[in-house]
């Protein structure tokens, strides 16, 4: 198995730490994996991405002309990655300010509305692990039980409380995700 | 899962694996992207364990030259930085490389001329591998092309330093210094006690015992007679490495038609070229140069009697290409591809390259 991933939004949604805790998941499954951001000035307030590999072999390049999955959160990262995902690839994206939806037909686009949800469980931050939520359930890459101990790993331990507050999050957004 | 398996940036690696190695203290400066090195070093607080001494200097010309100090007392001492950093280093190097100090520096590079940008780059090739500083000198240079290397080489990097008493340096770049990987650190090894420094390193100043002859640490030597004669010796050291020390991966060398030459961060992004150009049924090779001084010309030099066209693909304008070409001596086509200025190229972009240089 390899999954190669683009998640990418603005600054400051999580985009880093969702692409971090799916690696330390994958880590924790003994899968070979890359964790590259897009680092620097765009990381603040800019547009911020991470290509994430999970493999069972060996992983070459860390940086890619297409994937297997792209995760988009703002319009920005829309416009920049619909082109790159692979024929028969998936692309999720949050319904939230984005208003030219894509539209590509030859690869399958889910849509998950996780700032609402977000909102609803009156924390913004829950944001990218719902999205983390409604990849895991169309792609199983890694299972729920190793997701929570590479949280376990990735969060230093004063922020361990948070943990049974991000497994809300990741059931909801497997509860949302939908076809777009 | 085994305890010692991390995820962890190629900056914080070499962080970890100074330690595990024993080193006796690291020296630097901050500068993107390769802060996580002294950050790593700073959360660790090995002086309160292993007794090492982790240091923020001024500057980065003073964190050289505290190296300078350490390393004439036969510890093994490093200092690491990028682009910019490491030009404001280049006195100190030459004078290390004068004095035969063994230490280890890290150049985590980024885009240039100048200040240039914080993203990656590969252009400080010809800074690393011919000389720098000023005079005639060669740092041993390695460069890692993953976290896992970035862990390695800080203990091949010392060793071979203390072997030849000469100074190495590891040549990353952004990429391999800010992505996150699976890594398996070295174990921990004590520092070496002074006793074991006086025993290996006889030439340290470590203080004099009666008896024995003042040992004296410098560069300097105004009678042009002598200095001839050192700098004979140096040369006749960069021999023994070039002899001994040249390393290198080939990935399917053996029956390609053409043959990409790559390093470090590029050498991953060909990587996926040669498959994708596998996929096209075309037989593409890659050889990764692991030191680039000494340079695996020999090595090379064989592929040019079986390949069509050779490409050197670099974040640079074209540095490695010159080495490539002297080793392949005019035996076959060599081109070079790069992207500059903190830009890297996808994998397909690279095929493209070589389809249009050589095919």
């Amino acid at each position: 198995m390899k999954e190669e991933i683009i998640i990418a939004g603005f600054g400051g949604q999580g985009v880093l730490s969702m692409g971090k805790i799916l690696a330390y998941s994958g880590l924790m499954e003994d899968k070979e994996v890359t964790w590259m951001p897009s680092y620097g000035p765009e990381q603040r307030g800019g547009t911020a991405n991470v290509t994430v590999i999970l493999s069972d072999e060996r992983i070459s390049s860390p940086v890619l002309n297409a994937f297997d999955i792209a995760v988009i959160l703002n319009q920005p990262s829309l416009e920049k990655f619909e082109s790159k995902v692979k024929p028969g690839g998936i692309l999720i994206y949050d319904g939230y300010g984005i208003h030219h939806p894509p539209t590509r037909t030859d690869i399958n686009i889910y849509r998950i509305n996780a700032m609402e949800a977000a909102i609803e469980m009156n924390n913004i931050k829950a944001l990218n692990m719902i999205v983390l939520g409604g990849l895991l359930k169309l792609k199983p890459m890694v299972s729920l039980e190793n997701v929570l101990k590479g949280l376990k790993k990735s969060l230093p331990e004063r922020h361990h409380h948070l943990i049974p507050i991000n497994e809300q999050a990741i059931l909801k957004g497997m509860e949302i995700i939908k076809k777009a | 899962m085994k305890e010692d398996i991390k995820l962890m940036k190629g900056n914080e690696a070499i962080a970890h694996a100074a330690i595990r190695y024993g080193a006796d203290g690291y020296f630097g400066y901050p500068i993107t992207p390769q802060s996580e090195v002294m950050e790593t070093l700073m959360e660790e607080m090995p002086w309160e364990t292993t007794g090492m001494v982790v240091l923020q200097a001024e500057s980065e010309v003073a964190a050289i030259n505290m190296v300078y100090g350490g390393a004439s007392c036969g510890k093994a001492v490093m200092t690491s930085s990028s682009s910019p950093g490491v030009s404001l280093k280049q006195e100190g190097i030459s004078y290390l490389a004068g004095a035969e100090l063994p230490c280890l520096i890290v150049n985590v590079m980024r885009g240039g001329p100048g200040l240039g940008t914080i993203q990656p780059s590969q252009a400080d090739y010809f800074q690393a591998t011919k000389g720098g500083g000023h005079g005639d000198y060669h740092l041993i240079t390695l460069a890692p092309a993953s976290v896992q290397e970035m862990a390695d080489f800080v203990a091949l990097g010392f060793d071979l330093a203390f072997k030849y008493r000469n100074p190495a340096i590891i040549l990353a770049d952004g990429i391999i210094g800010q992505m996150m990987e699976k890594v398996v650190l070295p174990p921990f090894r004590k520092r070496r006690t002074e006793e074991k420094i006086r025993a290996q390193n006889p030439w340290a100043t470590l203080g004099k015992p009666k008896g024995r002859k003042r040992n004296v640490i410098t560069s300097l030597e105004l009678d042009p007679a002598i200095m001839e004669q050192n700098n004979i010796r140096f040369q006749a050291t960069y021999k023994r490495i070039s002899e001994n020390e040249i390393r290198f991966e080939e990935i399917n060398c053996e029956n390609a038609d053409y043959l990409i030459v790559a390093f470090g961060s590029m050498s991953r992004i060909c990587q996926k070229t040669i498959e994708l150009a596998a996929e096209e049924g075309l037989k593409i090779g890659l050889l990764r140069p692991i030191t680039l001084w000494p340079f695996p010309s020999e090595a090379i030099a064989n592929h040019a009697n079986h390949v069509k066209g050779i490409l050197s693909a670099e974040l640079n304008a074209g540095q490695m290409v010159e080495d490539v070409r002297l080793a392949v001596n005019g035996k076959v086509k060599v081109e070079h591809f790069g992207r500059l200025g903190g830009i890297v190229p996808t994998p397909d972009e690279v095929l493209n390259a070589l389809k249009e240089k050589l095919m």
